[in-house]
């Protein structure tokens, strides 16, 4: 026997990250920006999607005059303005779900295009989405008919802050009912978004949560991030989030 | 409760780098900021090692502290979460250290013979 030592000096997660650049690369191409949306289970990720195309702040595609847009057709346009309005946005959804398509539904009867990733193999299943599984749902998405794709990351505060998945942003929901130390007790998924949604603020009359405290711990573990306050319930506060989704899907694409 | 996801991940990169050959040790650098519990990564890495040329291997797991360098020129070891300067209050302080999470090497053992042919 012979023993030898390797070396090796690899990222953990370079696998993943790799994949999640060919999935970027295929977004891209496809002019779709992609938005990976993460909380804890219940904090109301579908909800607050749901508030958001039930109130038409985004729109499906095949809804209205961009119907028959492929990428690229606004520049052949002479004369053409892009539409600025959050709603001219066509959108579909990557549901991501341990178990069961109860959330897809949910999109679907919006008339929403969405697909149903499951990470359950047998009882059990990830507790996260990694590039691979978003990787194996592409051919299931209609990339051509829309701008903005929502892949909304299975519940959990820790695993989804690992692994990118190919997005252009991360959004993270926390709400009123979870408590103001949660940005102190998950530093990394806190540090692992580019906007903060504080939803559920209907119910800020019967829950102890301070606001000002919430976003006090916020502020120290990710300085400066964007945060807004939302209730899915009531729509208070949503048509924010539209339009910082809608934001994300007007950038140009990034380079490589 | 993601070290299972990290430890299938540092088993798949060992793997990818051993050949033929059985690992008997994986060196890593765990950065204080991935929030990695060292018992948790152990127990799941040799769970998941089993079956694979990576059973019996010992993980060897090197914590490094997370270090922020402020552009007021400020340096300091971050011991609980709190990312925005102690002496001025900038929130753009960069992290210097603390959030790697890599394999550095692993020690394969082949046997001759069939390393030869």
């Amino acid at each position: 026997m012979h023993r030898t030592k390797v070396r090796v000096a690899a990222d953990v997660l370079d696998a993943n990250d790799t994949i999640a650049r060919a999935n970027r690369a295929d977004f891209d191409e496809a002019c779709v920006r992609v938005v990976n949306l993460m909380s804890a289970p219940g904090a109301g990720k579908t909800s607050l999607l749901e508030r958001v195309l039930a109130d038409g702040l985004l729109r499906a595609p095949g809804d209205g005059d961009h119907s028959t847009r492929t990428p690229g057709d606004a520049d052949e346009r002479p004369g053409a303005m892009a539409d600025e309005r959050p709603g001219a946005i066509r959108v579909g959804v990557l549901e991501g779900d341990v178990q069961g398509s109860l959330d897809a539904e949910r999109i679907a009867a919006l008339h929403v295009p969405v697909t149903q990733l499951n990470t359950a193999r047998g009882f059990g299943g990830e507790c996260h989405l990694d590039a691979n599984m978003v990787r194996s749902a592409l051919p299931a998405l209609a990339l051509g008919e829309m701008d903005l794709l929502v892949i909304e990351n299975v519940g959990n505060l820790v695993c989804p802050a690992e692994f990118r998945v190919g997005e252009d942003a991360r959004a993270m929901i926390a709400s009123v009912t979870e408590g103001e130390d949660k940005p102190l007790k998950y530093p990394l998924m806190f540090r692992a978004c580019e906007l903060v949604v504080v939803n559920k603020l209907d119910l800020l009359a019967h829950v102890d949560f301070s606001v000002e405290d919430f976003l006090a711990n916020l502020d120290r573990v990710n300085p400066g991030v964007a945060h807004m306050l939302v209730s899915a319930r009531t729509g208070e506060g949503v048509g924010a989030f539209a339009e910082w989704l809608a934001g994300v899907a007007r950038r140009e694409p990034l380079p490589a | 409760m993601h070290e299972l996801a990290l430890a299938r991940a540092i088993i798949d990169t060992a793997l990818a780098h051993a050949g033929e050959g059985r690992v008997r040790r994986v060196d890593v650098t765990v950065g204080a900021l991935r929030q990695v519990v060292p018992n948790s990564l152990a127990f799941n890495f040799e769970l998941l090692a089993r079956g694979t040329p990576c059973e019996g291997a010992r993980l060897a797991q090197r914590v490094t502290p997370a270090r922020l360098r402020c552009e007021c020129g400020h340096e300091w070891e971050l011991d609980e979460p709190s990312f925005r300067c102690p002496r001025c209050g900038s929130g753009s302080a960069r992290v210097m250290g603390g959030d790697e999470l890599r394999v550095e090497s692993i020690e394969v053992e082949e046997d001759l013979c069939t390393a030869r042919r």
